[in-house]
């Protein structure tokens, strides 16, 4: 018999079924569904940063040509490249968890936190390249040299990179959160809790991880990309 | 019940999405120094949407997600497009009316 602590109203139920659903796919389309309504109000979080850069990358053209262009596209292209595997990685680890491969899964897990600390890791390069070159906005910024006329840039400039540090730091914070949940699943991996039968958190971070990686497969074209055919 | 990747293609469709997603971050990148004239842009932003609908529907699993996943999550872009289509229809009209600007 189940033991009376669960108060779990079917016996022989899965220890890992809440007793308020009626069957573990019910569980997990739930948590699925939740956590898709939680990446639709993300859409909307980061979509108000895409609409101010859309409405101010318009307004002065330029400036934020002129300053995209200052961006290093080569760091940029191998943190594409390095999310990109991260994706697959992620994705590798979902599909061995719900085959109860507990050391694929952990290892993939660990592959993944690898390539995501190696993003963070090259953004604190590019980040670091910005503040020696004062092109942080704030009382330190200087108005930047154009890269081919060497013309200052427009005063709008600092616009450009505001919303650069916003975008790019509003998804590094997600990428951080992102790191501490895959640490999480590699505990609970090494203690075998994932199976054939739920491996939802894998699931539900994996959702997560790839989401983060769309915002960047975004961010990639519009912050480093759309000034080069004018160099 | 339970499980994801039975019938779904499995790792093959994965790492056939992780190459095609390559492909075009390397196509993407080449086409930005181009000279398309108002093109780059539209460029761009296809390239990159064509890559964010493969991470949705393999990676996440969109395809062989129930239909309500895919209506919440048209839902999102429907009212990401009124943000933007909004606001812009304030911002990038105002010019139409010249006397603000004097």
């Amino acid at each position: 018999m189940a033991s009376v602590t669960h108060a779990v109203p079917h016996d022989g139920a899965p220890p890992e079924l809440r007793h308020h659903f009626p069957d573990l796919g019910k569980q997990r389309e739930a948590s699925s569904l939740g956590m898709w309504i939680f990446l639709v109000t993300e859409v909307l979080f980061f979509g108000g940063m895409f609409t101010a850069y859309a409405i101010y990358r318009e307004t002065h053209r330029r400036a934020f040509e002129g300053a995209s262009n200052l961006l290093d596209l080569r760091l940029g292209t191998i943190n594409t490249i390095v999310l990109i595997v991260s994706s697959l990685t992620m994705a590798l680890a979902v599909w061995a968890s719900g085959r109860g491969r507990k050391n694929a899964t952990v290892l993939f897990l660990i592959l993944t936190m690898l390539l995501g600390a190696t993003f963070l890791g090259i953004k604190y390069v590019e980040y670091k390249q910005k503040f020696d070159r004062h092109e942080v906005p704030g009382p330190h910024f200087v108005v930047p040299h154009d890269e081919e006329t060497h013309q200052p840039l427009p005063r709008q400039s600092e616009m450009f990179f505001s919303l650069y540090f916003c975008m790019t730091g509003l998804h590094a914070l997600h990428m951080i959160i992102g790191l501490g949940l895959v640490s999480w699943l590699v505990m609970r991996a090494r203690r075998g809790e994932f199976s054939e039968r739920y491996n939802t958190p894998v699931d539900m971070v994996g959702l997560y991880w790839h989401f983060v990686d769309i915002i960047w497969i975004y961010l990639f074209p519009l912050l480093y990309l759309l000034g080069r055919h004018t160099i | 019940m339970s499980a994801h990747g039975k019938g779904h293609g499995g790792v093959g469709a994965y790492f056939g999405v992780f190459l095609t997603l390559m492909v075009l971050t390397l196509l993407t990148v080449w086409a930005a120094y181009q000279h398309l004239g108002i093109w780059n842009t539209p460029v761009a932003l296809g390239i990159a949407t064509t890559k964010a609908v493969l991470v949705a529907l393999i990676f996440m699993h969109l395809k062989d997600s129930p239909k309500l996943t895919s209506i919440v999550v048209g839902s999102s872009l429907l009212f990401l497009a009124f943000l933007i289509f909004v606001t812009a229809s304030d911002y990038l009209t105002r010019k139409w009316i010249p006397i603000y600007f004097r």
